[in-house]
């Protein structure tokens, strides 16, 4: 067998055609990296929307009796806020990073329908903008859930509500087709070698998170026709004076509702399963067992809508199932997080800002997990449904499981996607100024829920603690916001003056630290063969050998002279 | 009066003490929440521990294990077991939570009530003897109504009802009946026990028994609209003798104010010219 050279860094040429820049270029582009860039962008500037009406909630609510906002104003800003959050941020934010990253870490150099991307995104863009034009005229007050007959013509005759209606067709379809995409590039252009058992646990999570969407966003998208066509067409499928049932409603809203949460959530666990090795510095622990847990708890996503219906007329033996799946649901889920701190086990952990994040995530995730099963038993969810506890769950899980990784993963991944360092001492603060104020802001809402303070309200009577407990939540609300604004200004900051990343910034383990940073538009000019769940650190190790004149064992990962990576 | 603005209230429990109900979901609570407790206790010390000691020192060297297949069973297993213990705990204590006890030998007689009247539902869960005070919870944006026995007619008509008070007599089960008029409200007493939406075109039941005499304060637990924060409702308990001359007294008010308006609408009704009624 010959003997290696050490490898010459050369550059390739990428394309015969310049790389198009300017506004228009954005504007007809179908490289899934650009249109990763412009979800990313678009769903964080709603999420900054979304997050000032939620300031605005808490200052409200920052004193008894306030009277600040109006009732209307209040029931308006929730509504937005919590649309916002799940359909304009959480949903497509998943997707952003899922365009940019899915086909660099497979091994891809687009997605199987680069102008079907496109579409979603747009999509996504035209839904958003209605949807907030509508603050200008009525916003949307039947709260994000729309329950019937509230949300009717009736009793909600304002345009809001069809602009609410108009956002989740839009986003469904982004989304649906969105999903369909991720599918079909995962399932025939991975790289060669890539079998099912080597595929990262981002991309596993983006499957079933894909499947999950083609499921459960039609039976929304059917929902939200019924309510358009009772709203403006003189149907009754939800009018109880008309034979129709309210309680359809609530059905078909949940078992899209509750199998959302995990759209939302998934894709988070599969960033930190990517995370945590690369800064842990040791391989996943049980990759098998995070893939299968994934997809069962998708599977068992399906089986308990009911358990956010507890209180309604339906019969015990339904809730007694929906009780049974929520508690086996905790299964996977538990496994997940066990096998999550065994990675953490025995490693050498650096703590860069993106690790901070996913264990911000691992310790609150926990908390709204047991405060899940808590929820989970009927007669304790009769005291505390439709409270400041389930408020409180439902951010320890949204913002603990979903925003924190996402911030994670933005610390991660700026430097492929910018080919700059983010400030580590900016990210640091600002975990901990969220980790805290969320800490602060959320905690403590368990106990207004306990103390028996409904969810929506405007307005609350200084019974007991009431007042300081309120207090104590806004004001760590602000905190948590201050440390939005420390990533924001680490954002604008590193796009300029951040370091130099290379390559593989972080001597991470998947493929997209193959490329160069950021990767130029055909992603790869050579797709190395996968032999492992760490491509990359088989590619280290190669390179490694043949600079130090060792023959590398059997076929080469990387075809000798062709290297893109900067070790 | 005690009851209406307690000034302090548990820190990790909800509100109970005024009904079985409401004590047996908080003592279930409890121990949910001590499971709880002990998980995070166990989950967030490993996290902690381990970010401490295997923290990125000079010289330390990350193991390279992929996974430990009997651990991970035993972990799942073990996962599996403790909410398998939390269902069954649950499944067994249901039953008693939504099943009334009887009256207490204090509470009221229930004069024409508990005469063997059955339901055909098999949702309202009555006392084994079947006598309950059954009264009807009837939610309005933004405001309850209550419609307590004692119709003269047929659809409850002439049936006493007091509006956002309830009053009922002490050591006596009473069964509600919630249904709302018009969009989805939550019957929410919370020192009484669970909620309980009011759908409307459904009808869904929850009882209390109240011991002591006192006022009991809840509010609308579902988003209904912009008075949803103000649609209050409290339960006044007193004690049956008391509650008896109530129910009457409100019974003669109603059947007066009835009176009084079946002769204006009659007066109406004969006056001609200016301000003349067209019947159809």
């Amino acid at each position: 067998m010959a003997t290696y050279a050490a490898p010459v860094p050369q550059v390739a040429a990428h394309s015969v055609e310049r790389e198009q820049r300017g506004f228009m270029s954005w504007l007809t582009t179908t490289d899934h990296k650009r249109i990763g860039i412009m979800y990313m962008v678009l769903t964080f500037v709603f999420f900054l929307l979304g997050g000032t009406e939620a300031l605005m909630i808490r200052l409200q609510l920052g004193a008894p009796e306030n009277t600040l906002v109006s009732p209307q104003v209040y029931n308006q800003l929730f509504t937005m806020h919590g649309t916002t959050m799940i359909f304009l941020f959480v949903v497509p934010m998943m997707a952003g990073l899922g365009n940019y990253f899915l086909p660099l870490m497979i091994g891809a150099r687009d997605m199987a329908y680069p102008r079907l991307n496109a579409l979603s995104f747009w999509l996504l863009l035209t839904g958003g903008a209605v949807f907030y034009a509508s603050i200008f005229w009525n916003p949307p007050e039947a709260g994000w859930t729309s329950y019937v007959p509230l949300a009717n013509a009736f009793f909600s005759p304002g345009g809001g509500e069809d602009a609410w209606i108009y956002l989740i067709h839009l986003t469904g379809l982004s989304s649906i087709l969105g999903a369909i995409n991720f599918y079909a590039t995962t399932a025939n252009m991975r790289a060669p070698g890539m079998s099912w058992g080597r595929l990262p646990l981002f991309i596993w999570a983006l499957l079933t998170y894909s499947v999950l969407i083609i499921v459960a966003m039609p039976v929304i998208a059917a929902a939200v026709t019924l309510l358009l066509t009772d709203r403006h067409f003189g149907t009754h499928f939800f009018d109880p004076a008309q034979n129709g049932s309210a309680l359809l409603w609530q059905n078909m809203f949940w078992f899209f509702g509750h199998p959302e949460v995990y759209i939302m959530v998934l894709p988070g666990f599969g960033i930190v399963s990517e995370i945590l090795p690369v800064f842990a510095r040791k391989p996943i622990f049980g990759y098998k067992a995070i893939a299968a847990s994934t997809v069962s708890i998708g599977f068992l996503g399906f089986l308990v809508w009911v358990h956010h219906m507890f209180t309604t007329p339906l019969p015990i033996i339904v809730l007694i199932f929906a009780m049974l799946a929520s508690f086996f649901i905790a299964v996977p889920t538990g496994v997940k997080i066990f096998n999550w701190i065994a990675t953490l086990w025995r490693g050498t952990i650096e703590f860069k800002t993106p690790l901070l994040f996913c264990v911000g995530f691992l310790s609150l995730f926990t908390i709204g997990g047991i405060s899940g099963v808590m929820l989970a038993v009927i007669p304790v969810d009769w005291q505390l449904n439709e409270t400041y506890f389930v408020i409180a769950h439902i951010h320890f899980v949204l913002m603990g499981g979903a925003v924190f990784t996402i911030f994670a993963g933005i610390y991660y991944w700026f430097p492929k996607i910018t080919g700059r360092m983010l400030n580590e001492s900016l990210g640091k603060l600002s975990f901990w100024l969220m980790f805290v104020g969320f800490l602060a802001t959320f905690l403590i809402q368990h106990v207004i829920g306990l103390d028996g303070m409904p969810r929506r309200v405007y307005e609350y009577e200084s019974v007991g603690h009431l007042t300081l407990y309120n207090q104590i939540s806004t004001v760590g609300s602000f905190i948590l916001a201050l440390g939005v604004l420390a990533t924001v200004i680490n954002v604008m900051r590193s796009l300029k003056v951040g370091a130099i990343a290379g390559p593989d910034p972080w001597k991470a383990n998947t493929l997209e630290w193959f490329t160069p940073s950021p990767p130029p538009v055909n992603n790869f000019d050579t797709i190395p063969r996968i032999r492992s769940v760490e491509p990359m650190k088989d590619i280290r190790r190669e390179v490694e050998q043949r600079a130090s004149g060792v023959p590398a064992p059997g076929r080469a990962t990387v075809p000798a002279g062709a290297t893109q990576v900067g070790v | 009066m005690s009851h209406l603005l307690p000034t302090t209230l548990a820190f990790f429990t909800p509100q109970s003490g005024a009904s079985p109900n409401a004590n047996e979901i908080n003592d279930l609570y409890k121990i949910v929440l001590y499971v709880g407790l002990v998980i995070f206790v166990g989950v967030e010390g490993a996290l902690a521990y381990a970010l401490y000691r295997f923290r990125a020192r000079k010289g330390a060297v990350a193991a390279q294990i992929h996974g430990n297949t009997r651990l991970e069973i035993g972990w799942t297993a073990a996962a599996a077991v403790v909410v398998t213990a939390l269902a069954i705990l649950t499944v067994v204590k249901l039953s008693s939570i939504q099943s009334p006890p009887n009256s207490g030998p204090t509470g009221d007689t229930l004069v024409g009530e508990g005469n063997g009247e059955l339901y055909a539902t098999a949702d309202r869960h009555l006392p084994p003897n079947g006598k309950a005070l059954k009264i009807k919870v009837v939610a309005r944006q933004y405001i309850w109504q209550y419609v307590y026995p004692g119709a003269t007619k047929a659809d409850e008509l002439g049936a006493p009802y007091s509006y956002e008070e309830m009053v009922v007599p002490t050591e006596t089960t009473v069964s509600l009946d919630i249904v709302s008029e018009d969009v989805v409200h939550s019957w929410w007493i919370p020192a009484l026990g669970g909620k309980f939406q009011a759908v409307p075109g459904y009808h869904n039941y929850t009882w209390f028994k109240i011991s002591k005499p006192g006022l009991y304060r809840g509010q609308c637990a579902n988003i209904c609209g912009r008075g949803h924060a103000r649609m209050i409702a409290t339960v006044r308990a007193v004690s049956p003798t008391e509650f008896d001359a109530w129910l009457a007294e409100r019974k003669r008010l109603i059947e007066e104010a009835n009176t009084d308006a079946a002769h204006e609408r009659e007066a109406l009704n004969k006056q001609t010219g200016p301000g003349q009624v067209e019947n159809p």
